[in-house]
């Protein structure tokens, strides 16, 4: 049997044995499993890929499956993986993991919270290992839904507000999405719904490529939070309860900027090599205006959901900049930015499970308080600055390196304006980490309160220590991912 | 020479043992584990640089340049790549000595300054990251690997600066230091990636035939580049963070805020040095004028501060100047037609740290005496604190430039390279340098002479005036002033070394040869400045005194609010950014681009509710509208 396929098969049986869970033991019982084989296969998966590699497989997909599921419109359902494709379901395995621990102690409905979740990193794994058009965008919508419901019904705030804006805007995304999807097929001519046939066959008239690239582009892009429609994301991840925030932004924003790349640049070339500048205009926005609106926040989550916007706006920025290490960049910043952004709603989500409150103005002195949630804090902030040693650094190197490597003043200038968003980040960083963390306490109430868990801290220290893994040795995921983009490209780069 | 990575590895080591099981250790465990690693950090220094220069020049008559280790650590495209490694030349072994020595001082030193401090294995901890940052940034082997330890010092500078995280001064002063060096850091970055770009590798020596078709943008590159030099090296207008930098702990000021961390801009522009001399001379000049420039302001705010500390910022940010002064006036690779500077400048680097390491420790050992930083606490301590005043003296009169200590010798050289560069130049920095002498014994007097402050509480208690009696002041244990007498020897002769054997502009030797007209000028300045410190101070503030600060009442009063510049920079920072541009568009997200979606969602809720009533569940408006349909649709056909 293909491995690819047991990614959907362990969550597929998760879900019943979910359902027929008893206590909050059981149930634990089975995520943990779940979750731990998952990263197991995934780890797994990751060094065979780099040792068929080592061994010479130059093929663009390895393990390939394909079986025809609906033959009136060539729908399949085919799998494959490429170096990106092994490291976002590293990712995904590694945030769920955490996630799951991060969520140890949900309540209520813990058994129903979990059934949502493995069902939402059904559609996640599922996305990252199809080739078919079709089955992607469909696991794609699966992963989409069970958000309305965690958010909705586990989330806090104005959770119904919040999960209804998320779930609109994300399905008018998915909206054009289809448009561009059936756009691709019909102008490739109808033969196939498999991306490396179309993009083998690399026959998509002109003509219709400006029509679809844009609809494929933003479809994706409403997911990375792109401008001006991210604003889904701060209102969704403030509401959400923490493992979701945490899979969201860790793992599901990647999957826009993951399919803008696979679908939107690979299958499209001619027009995103024509209308690329449109949408570099945007997520220039993107990055230092989600910089700026975060130093303004008041709200852990908030800021953390501007700097999302920041940081995958610089994602789709680099995709945007069509070349080899700019894109090599973007796959690190969607990695790094996955593993950050995951340690800090985790970090978030347990300061606010004691303290109650989010604000910053009602917070001081943490560091007295809970000394490794603070320290976690501090260095997930600097990570998150792009501290040398941890993986923002290495990512957001490589992005601005190959956005500089285009010599046009165009390139130029956005590249200059995409990075002062490192001084900018350092500024809302250093003002939330100096405001509540440091000082003295203030509130009494606060002064009681306890320390990390053991599963706290479990996932805290996993999460450090992926990010410091991928900022002090880099060479092996760069090299990994490497192939990946080179094939990508390929189509856009014969052109030229 | 493979044993030198062990220079890295150790304080790296000593750094993840404390920080991460220094929670469970007893005080002296820490500190013995921080300070032994730093014994044998400096032993394998030592033995590095006595081995590479004992390994002599070579047939080109230089000492040849060693790559002991060079790997391939992040891939950017195909030909470009950061690398990381080591790289022994004359100036790293030069800082590895500097760095290596200050460092250890300073872990000795803190085993008595912050005794029984809450948080004392995180200190070391801290301690040996910066180390550890600081030795990778001087052997850094090209451009890249130096930004990626320069901002590791950055955030351990960061990290100790917010030591006493509880202070509400110090957290402010921490985030300072880190944000307007890390604005620096962005043309730094820039300035590298033009450098990457234009030149196809990072190394600090790029192919020949490139650099002629890149020559046209390295002036570009380099200029960029030294702004983030400057922004570490706080040059003005960027120098505003270094004296809120004095809200850490007296040592760490000594080891990253005088002696190292602060040089690495200086460190910057020496180790580009060729290619500053080759490809951007007039930038090398713009770099002296702003040297000059940053000299003569902190100079001038160094008179007039009343906290200890923060005149020995200002002093420190003048005498950065002065290496950057010197670098900048070099018009030719040759040390005798006019590349004089380079070697000046790496000379005062290497007296500087020592020395001004001596007087931040020194002023640690007074503040530990005293409780306080302020002047108006000081007064009369030479009774009670013979060694830290004997060896505060011999720094002072190393910096005021009077021999036989170190200062004169290197400051000799950086004003005749001035001399050298232009006569006005020359001048101007030699009344710098007058400044130098008149602020330091200013604070000399203020410290250990005049009246002192203990005894007049004394006597105020002893009649009653005082409720509780003052502490008395008292000399600081063994383990403080034996890192002091250290310093202050290395004062006393390190102005012998025959520099310019090792260090040049060329490579090649220099012997250095006093200017007489220039020292015996340079010395009757200091000498006079003294001599005016002396009538204005000695006595505590004498009549003349209160009569010339009434009269220079408003510049003094300037002088002391530093010309206003971080007013300046709060206006900037909190008006304009944060107020101007960042709630504007924290404001526009919400309200316009969330207002509109918004919109959209209320209209589709509008448009529902006002077709709603039509689904009335009623048979005869269902009727009605029925009727209503099929006339319009037939009066349509009828009238086409």
């Amino acid at each position: 049997m293909n491995i690819l396929v047991l990614f959907v098969i362990i969550p597929l049986l998760m879900l019943p044995a979910l359902w027929g869970c008893r206590n909050i033991n059981q149930t634990r019982a089975v995520m943990a499993t779940g979750s731990v084989l998952l990263l197991a296969l995934s780890v797994y998966l990751t060094i065979d890929f780099i040792a068929q590699r080592n061994a010479g497989e130059t093929a663009a997909m390895l393990y390939t499956a394909s079986v025809t599921w609906f033959a009136p419109l060539n729908i399949c359902f085919s799998v494959g993986v490429d170096g990106i494709s092994v490291a976002m379901l590293l990712l995904s395995s590694i945030i769920v993991f955490t996630g799951t621990f991060a969520s140890w102690r949900i309540k209520p409905m813990t058994k129903e919270f979990f059934l949502w979740y493995t069902l939402l990193s059904l559609g996640v794994y599922g996305f990252f290992i199809s080739t078919d058009l079709f089955t992607m965008f469909m696991f794609y919508e699966t992963a989409l839904i069970p958000m309305y419901l965690l958010i909705g019904v586990w989330g806090s705030g104005r959770k119904e507000y919040s999960a209804m804006k998320l779930t609109l805007m994300l399905m008018g995304g998915s909206a054009f999405l289809l448009m561009g999807i059936l756009g691709i097929y019909f102008g490739s001519g109808a033969t196939t719904m498999n991306i490396n046939e179309i993009a083998a066959m690399d026959n998509i008239p002109a003509n219709l490529q400006y029509i679809f690239f844009p609809m494929t582009f933003i479809g994706f892009g409403v997911l990375g939070a792109l401008f001006p429609f991210h604003t889904w994301s701060p209102d969704g991840h403030a509401c959400a309860p923490t493992s979701v925030s945490m899979l969201h932004a860790g793992v599901l924003m990647k999957l826009g900027g993951y399919g803008c790349f696979r679908v939107a640049i690979y299958l499209l070339p001619q027009a995103a090599d024509e209308l690329s500048w449109i949408f570099i205009i945007l997520t220039t926005i993107s990055v230092v205006y989600g910089a700026l609106s975060a130093i303004s926040q008041t709200d852990l989550k908030y800021i953390n959901a501007y700097s999302s916007v920041s940081h995958c706006g610089l994602v789709l920025f680099a995709i945007l900049m069509l070349n080899k290490t700019a894109c090599t960049g973007a796959i690190l910043q969607m990695l790094s930015h996955g593993l950050m952004t995951a340690l800090f709603f985790a970090l978030i989500g347990m300061i606010y499970g004691r303290t109650h409150t989010r604000d910053i103005r009602q917070l001081r002195g943490l560091m007295k308080i809970m000394p490794f949630l603070a320290v976690g804090y501090v260095i997930a902030g600097l990570a998150n600055l792009g501290l040398p040693g941890f993986s923002g650094f290495i990512a957001e190197m490589t992005v601005f390196a190959g956005a500089f490597g285009i010599d046009d003043p165009f390139h130029r200038t956005v590249t200059i304006i995409a990075c002062t968003s490192i001084v900018i980040t350092a500024v809302y960083i250093l003002r939330v980490v100096g405001r509540i963390l440091y000082g003295e306490p203030e509130n009494e109430e606060h002064k009681k309160l306890s320390d990390a868990t053991w599963d706290e801290r479990f996932t805290v220290i996993c999460l450090i220590v992926c990010i410091a893994a991928l900022g002090i040795a880099p060479m092996w995921v760069s090299n990994l991912i490497n192939d990946g983009v080179g094939n990508i490209l390929g189509n856009l780069l014969a052109s030229h | 020479m493979e044993y030198t990575i062990l220079i890295l590895i150790l304080p790296l080591l000593s750094f993840l043992l404390l920080g991460l099981a220094g929670k469970i250790m007893p005080h002296k465990v820490a500190g013995t584990i921080g300070t032994l690693t730093l014994v044998a950090v400096t032993a394998l220094s030592y033995y590095a640089a006595i081995e590479y220069f004992a390994a002599g020049r070579d047939a080109s008559g230089v000492f040849a340049e060693t790559m002991p280790y060079n790997f391939h650590w992040l891939p950017l495209g195909d030909t470009l790549c950061i690398d990381m490694g080591i790289l022994i030349s004359p100036i790293s072994a030069m800082m590895l000595i500097v760095i290596s020595t200050v460092s250890l001082m300073v872990h000795i030193y803190s085993l008595g300054y912050m005794e029984g401090e809450r948080g004392f294995q995180r200190y070391y901890a801290f301690l040996s990251l910066f180390t550890f940052s600081m030795l990778g940034l001087v052997v850094a082997t090209n451009i890249f690997q130096m930004y990626v330890f320069w901002e590791l010092v950055g955030v351990s500078s960061y990290l100790l600066i917010g030591f006493y995280y509880t202070k509400p001064a110090a957290i402010a002063a921490s985030k300072k230091a880190f944000i307007v060096t890390r604005f620096a850091d962005l043309f730094f970055l820039i300035g590298i990636l033009i450098y990457g770009y234009y030149t196809g590798t990072y190394s600090f020596t790029p192919q020949t035939d490139v650099l002629a078709t890149a020559g046209a943008v390295l002036p570009t590159a380099l200029l960029l580049m030294f702004i983030g030099g400057a922004g570490k090296s706080a040059m003005f207008p960027l120098h505003i963070w270094l004296p809120d930098a004095m809200e850490g702990p007296t040592p760490v000021s000594a080891l990253i805020h005088a002696a190292t961390m602060v040089v690495a801009g200086v460190y910057l522009v020496a180790r580009m040095f060729p290619l500053f001399i080759g490809y951007a001379p007039e930038v090398l000049h713009i770099i002296a004028y702003v040297g000059a420039f940053t000299a003569l302001y902190a100079a001038i705010v160094a008179c007039v501060q009343t906290d200890i500390k923060r005149v020995l910022a200002f002093s420190t940010i003048s005498q950065i100047a002065f290496m950057m002064v010197a670098l900048g006036v070099c018009t030719s690779a040759d040390p005798h037609e006019g590349g004089l500077g380079y070697m000046a400048s790496m000379f005062h680097l290497f007296t500087h740290a020592m020395f001004k390491g001596l007087l931040f420790l020194g002023a640690g050992s007074i503040i530990h005496a005293v409780h306080s930083n302020e002047k108006s606490h000081m007064g009369g301590l030479r009774k009670y604190m013979p060694v830290t005043h004997i060896t505060f003296l011999i720094a002072c009169l190393a910096i005021a430039g009077i021999p036989p200590f170190s200062g004169f010798f290197s400051k000799d050289e950086i004003l005749v390279a001035c001399y050298n560069f232009s006569t006005p130049m020359g001048v101007f920095m030699s009344i710098v340098a007058a400044m130098t002498a008149f602020y330091m014994f200013r604070l000399y007097y203020l410290i250990f002479w005049g009246k002192s402050h203990y005894e007049e509480q004394l006597a105020l208690y002893e009649r009653g005036a005082c409720d509780h009696e003052p502490h008395k002041p008292h000399e600081s244990p063994a383990r403080m002033t034996i890192p002091l007498i250290i310093l202050a020897a290395i004062t006393c002769v390190a102005g012998f070394i025959p520099f310019g054997e090792f260090i040049s502009s060329n490579g090649r030797a220099y012997t250095i040869h006093i200017d007489k007209g220039v020292a015996t000028a340079s010395i009757i300045l200091a000498a006079a400045g003294i001599a005016l410190a002396t009538i204005m101070y000695m006595k505590g503030e004498s009549r003349i005194t209160a009569k010339i600060n009434q009269v220079l009442r408003t510049p003094i009063k300037a002088a002391y609010h530093r010309f206003y510049m971080d007013e300046v920079w709060m206006f900037i920072t909190k008006k304009i950014i944060f107020k101007g541009i960042s709630a504007p568009i924290a404001w526009f997200d919400r309200h316009i681009v969330d207002g509109s979606l918004d919109l959209l969602a209320k209209t589709a809720q509008k448009a529902g509710a006002l077709i709603r009533p039509m689904q009335s569940g009623n048979v005869q408006t269902y009727s009605i509208w029925f009727l209503a349909g099929v006339l319009l649709i037939s009066a349509i056909l009828f009238f086409l």
